[in-house]
């Protein structure tokens, strides 16, 4: 049976050698320990040696290539009547995994990265206009004591060194003040529990948003009415297949919106914002057995709907099955996340670092609804926008929204 | 003197009665180690083995010819390039290879790898890795047995790049100072990893240097198992009875790299194929050949044993288990 | 306890100890430069050659490398030996020996092998030596799994600490402070062996925690009792192993007084103190009620004039006012 060759390892620093010389050429015999090939390391040319005896096969590399460890070299076809192989071939060529377990690996993708959208939250936003309150010199031990007694540090005037509050300072003002308010439940302890690698990558870069970003929160329930009829008869022309969800109605009109509103579509680097020269939209999707992420479809504004739903169909699908390249998650200039059919009526995300804003969808249904001086049941669909106050303002935020709904009237423009 | 050129005598079987038994047990032990050594070769370039790996292949005839003449209580220290010192030694070669491995099997519990090898059974402390280091604490236990009226003898493995390290210069003060039963052997192959001997000392008789520290010392052909063995047994003998520390410079030559990842820029490989025609285990299977001690049957059926043997090792590594991870901090004070 | 006391000094108590342990078992025995004949660099050892002879305070040529690797050897080999390096710089020139042998061969051999040794040094500034006899570079080896590392302060613990070392099957680093030496005061006369590891309170407070070793134990002592006067209660720990540290007694007394200060003789980068305000951080945060302090000494080696060696190193001025500091005064 022909054998491989393969790049050896020389050393727990090498991860790939260049071949600079075939010492033998094919058909030439090989002895056990004698030298197939010369390859450059950065240590210097190398003779590699073969480790049984066999006839020199088809070269599977050429002079110059520079290949990882493990990646086949040349084949080696065996002598007549030549004993099998040893128990210990070297790994397979590529993904190769020694039993020591390589600290990297060798190729990129197949990984889910971190999500990019975020989860639904049910609590009331803050409000739009808050602005940061100033930070309060305070020991760690006053700063858990008033949380525990419900006291405002603002109200108090530090003792401690360098005017800091201490715990005297807020004895002091407890005992003006009379008797101390029951303590509240303990804060949860823990909180690092078992999570998965996800949930951590999640947790990550959920915390950072939310202590680094300020975020702002916009709602806006949307007619969908006309959408959505012209979406019904739309599919009802076609196959299964080639049917249109609402999501990329969605996602089609917040790409064109955003041409409008470059402040919005864009990133937060090095404490600045950079307009981002595309518009490529990060789509929230749930990944199985938990996580989520979004990965980008690039260039959505200028794209047909047809387009855009085979690229997400192809995406669902991708994630589901783990193909995802590494750029395709780093590559959104904004995020739109929607419930689809969950059910619920609006949701309010948190923006994904560097982006600077994401856009929520909830489920379209029916509801009363003013029309001229009458109430009539349409289907309403709400649209958030999350952004970031330090590169937008509501005024703009609002004017987005509006422009959203208006592109959502004229779904056949879409 | 330093030898341009390897030795070319043959074996010197005087002062030891060679059984054909015995002879046939020494190219045994010799050929165990090379095979051992070149698997460890392959695994590594598979990735089964990995860090450094330091190969004996073309020294052996020095731990085997040592090891005849000590005693299951006598103590042994070596260096990183020890494989051949413990499968010498009697250290289980399936264990040694799970050690290769880094398996909770290994000789060190995998905690060790290639250059701490440890058998406490066997008196065989370590592999070290640092240049040098060993050299005291063989003075060291030599002390203890010393203190404790015991009649054991410590035998200390280093290369001749030790030599330039104060470890060695003040361990050899103290024993010979004290007249502790040490028995110092330097494996001179001639490169400190690619430093000549000639590039780093002022004086390369080093058997001349270790008699300035007062203590019997000869340089030897160390690859001829024959030699290292009457020289060993002599000397452990003295020290043994009361007569202090000993010195050996067993002259050899390393056939592979100072380690795997190592392109020999340092030396011809014209050298390195002189030296391979007088390799310790060609010239005694030779001698062994023409006085008729050794025929193609006898010699088969060895390597095959020892192919066999080597399997088992490989297959006991491959199946062993990894130390739980749960365990990491076990075996540590403080 | 007999409750009988007797007068004695620091030196004369470690002489006591290694007396006791030289008579409790033959395996102990004494090593190092000038530890026989002479009587030891600092009079430590002085008359015990006379009584036990050379094998047993054994005088070592000027080889710190050789004779350390030596005991580490004899320790693998069954013996228990008492290595005595004169100074912690001198022990640099057995720090290969020390932290890539004496602390690794255990773990090495997968547990098979353990090496019993004691090595005791001095360390510290204080009587002029200058900068190659004076630094205090505890906090090296108390970075080093595999070694135990403590610093006997009190007399009680210059007579009780080197049986537990000797007796625990692995290494052991006892530090001796020169300033010590001469302490006198009095112990039980039937003073025996205390644990080597474990925090000590030396004095019970309520407003401010000063934690120290070795050779600032009695400074910090003095300035708790200048805080008393203050009307400010400093509880004074003595930290006795400097590895592994006494985290829950550090962290009993930072929850009682919410405020803690570090002294340490060695230079305030990468400190013993350092780790312990770590440690304080990592798990009393919520318990503090003011940064903690530090009085290290001074980034600089320590030098020869008086009046310069003593403004380099910790003093009770100092101490008090970084005491006073956390309080907001």
């Amino acid at each position: 049976m022909t054998e491989r060759f393969h790049m050896p390892s020389l050393g727990a620093d090498m991860e790939a050698g260049t071949l600079i010389e075939w010492t033998r050429q094919p058909g030439e015999r090989l002895a056990k320990g004698d030298t197939i090939a010369v390859i450059e390391t950065q240590k210097g040319a190398i003779e590699v040696e073969v480790f049984h005896d066999a006839i020199m096969g088809r070269p599977l590399i050429a002079i110059g290539d520079r290949v990882p460890v493990g990646a086949p070299m040349a084949e080696l076809e065996p002598l007549e009547g030549a004993a099998s192989p040893s128990p210990s071939a070297p790994p397979a060529a590529t993904g190769a995994q020694s039993a020591g377990g390589r600290a990297a690996p060798r190729g990129s993708a197949h990984r889910p990265e971190p999500a990019a959208a975020a989860p639904p939250r049910s609590a009331t936003p803050a409000a739009a206009s808050a602005a940061a309150r100033p930070r309060h010199r305070a020991s760690p031990a006053a700063r858990r004591l008033a949380q525990r007694r419900g006291l405002d540090l603002a109200a108090l005037t530090g003792s401690g060194p360098e005017g800091a509050i201490t715990l005297a300072d807020l004895e002091a003002a407890e005992a003006r003040a009379g008797q101390p308010q029951p303590a509240p439940a303990r804060r949860p302890s823990g909180g690092k529990a078992d999570l998965a690698a996800m949930r951590q990558a999640i947790a990550a870069a959920m915390s950072r948003s939310k202590r680094e970003i300020p975020h702002y929160y916009l709602a806006h329930d949307i007619d969908f009415t006309a959408a959505a009829a012209w979406l019904e008869r739309r599919n009802g022309e076609r196959s299964p297949g080639q049917r249109l969800l609402s999501g990329v109605l969605f996602i089609k009109a917040v790409a064109l919106t955003l041409q409008a509103f470059p402040e919005l579509n864009g990133f937060h680097r090095a404490g600045r914002f950079e307009p981002a020269d595309a518009i490529h939209v990060g789509c929230a999707i749930a990944i199985r057995g938990g996580g989520l992420v979004a990965p980008a479809i690039h260039d959505a504004d200028r794209q047909d709907l047809d387009a855009l739903m085979a690229r997400l169909r192809d995406l669902v699908a991708r994630v589901r099955s783990g193909g995802l390249k590494a750029s395709e998650l780093s590559d959104p200039t904004v995020t739109v996340s929607s419930l689809g059919e969950r059910g619920v009526d609006r949701l309010y995300g948190i923006i994904y670092p560097p982006q600077v804003a994401i856009v929520g969808f909830g489920t379209p249904r029916t509801r009363p609804w003013v029309v001229g001086d009458a109430v009539r049941p349409r289907t309403l669909v709400t649209a958030t926008l999350a952004a970031d106050h330090r590169h937008s303002d509501g005024h703009r935020g609002a004017l987005f929204l509006a422009g959203l709904a208006a592109h959502l009237q004229a779904p056949e423009a879409l | 003197m330093t030898d341009a050129h390897p030795p070319d005598n043959t074996p010197q079987a005087h002062k030891l009665h060679l059984s054909r038994t015995h002879a046939l047990h020494l190219l045994r032990e010799m050929l165990r180690i090379r095979a051992f050594e070149e698997r460890c070769a392959e695994l590594y370039t598979a990735e089964k083995i990995r860090g450094f790996l330091h190969l004996y292949s073309g020294e052996e005839a020095i731990a085997v010819g040592i090891m005849q003449g000590l005693a299951p209580t006598d103590a042994v220290v070596a260096t990183y390039r020890e494989h051949g010192h413990a499968l010498a030694r009697g250290l289980p070669m399936d264990r040694l290879m799970a050690e290769m491995y880094g398996k909770e099997t290994g000789v060190s519990r995998g905690r060790g790898g290639s250059m701490h090898l440890f058998d406490a059974e066997r008196r065989f402390y370590g592999g070290s890795a640092i240049v040098g280091a060993g050299i005291p604490l063989a003075v060291g236990l030599a002390l203890a047995d010393r203190m404790q009226a015991r009649t054991q003898v410590t035998a200390c493995f280093f290369g001749e790049g030790a030599v330039a390290e104060g470890a060695f210069h003040e361990s050899l003060n103290l024993a010979a100072l004290w007249q502790l039963p040490v028995l110092f052997v330097c494996e001179n192959n001639r490169y400190a990893m690619g430093t000549a001997l000639e590039r780093s000392e002022s004086e390369t008789d080093i058997a001349r240097k270790a008699a300035g520290y007062q203590m019997p010392a000869v340089a030897l052909d160390g690859m001829d198992v024959i030699a290292v063995e009457a020289a060993a047994r002599e000397a452990i003998a003295e020290i043994r009875n009361g007569g202090g520390p000993r010195f050996l410079e067993c002259r050899t030559y390393r056939f592979r790299a100072h380690s795997m990842f190592d392109p020999q820029l340092y030396r011809d490989k014209a050298e390195v194929a002189q030296w391979k025609q007088q390799g310790p285990i060609v010239r005694f299977r030779r001698w062994l050949e023409a006085a008729g001690m050794l025929d193609a049957d006898t010699a088969g059926q060895l390597d095959a044993e020892i192919a066999q043997a080597l399997a088992a090792a490989v297959d006991f590594a491959e199946g062993s288990d990894w130390e739980p991870v749960a365990d990491l901090t076990r075996d540590v004070a403080g | 306890m007999s409750g009988e006391t007797i007068q004695i000094t620091y030196r004369e108590a470690v002489r006591a100890a290694i007396r006791e342990a030289l008579d409790r078992d033959p395996r102990v025995f004494l090593m190092g430069e000038d530890v026989g004949r002479y009587g030891g660099c600092y009079a430590v050892s002085q008359g015990l050659y006379d009584d036990y002879g050379p094998a047993r305070i054994r005088d070592t040529p000027l080889s710190e490398c050789g004779f350390t690797g030596a005991g580490i050897g004899a320790a693998l080999g069954g013996m228990w030996p008492i290595v005595e390096i004169m100074t912690v710089n001198f022990s640099l020139l057995a720090l290969d020996q020390i932290v890539n042998n004496a602390a690794t061969i255990r773990h090495m051999s997968g547990g098979q092998f353990h090496v019993p040794v004691v090595i005791r040094m001095a360390t510290g500034a204080g009587k002029q030596l200058a900068a190659q006899h004076s630094h205090s570079l505890e906090t090296w080896y108390a970075h080093v799994p595999g070694l135990k590392v403590a610093a006997p302060a009190t007399l009680e613990d210059a007579r009780g600490m080197l049986w537990t070392a000797l007796t625990d099957p692995d290494p052991v680093i006892l530090f001796e402070h020169v300033m010590l030496y001469n302490r006198a005061g009095t112990l039980a006369a039937d003073a025996s062996a205390v644990p080597i590891t474990g925090a000590a309170v030396r004095r019970a407070g309520t407003d401010v925690s000063l934690i120290t070793y070795g050779g600032c134990l009695f400074k910090t002592l003095e300035a708790a009792a200048q805080l008393a006067a203050a009307d400010i209660a400093a509880e004074v720990i003595d930290l006795r192993s400097l590895r592994p540290l006494d985290d829950a007694t550090l962290m009993a007394s930072v929850a009682k007084t919410h405020r803690a200060v570090i002294i340490d003789e060695g230079w305030r980068s990468g400190s013993l103190a350092a780790e312990v305000s770590a440690r304080i951080m990592e798990q009393a945060f919520w318990e503090l009620d003011a940064p903690v302090g530090r009085v290290c000494s001074a980034e600089v080696p320590i030098p020869y004039p008086k009046h310069l060696e003593d403004a380099a190193v910790p003093q009770v001025p100092a101490i008090v006012a970084a005491a006073k500091a956390t309080l907001g005064q």
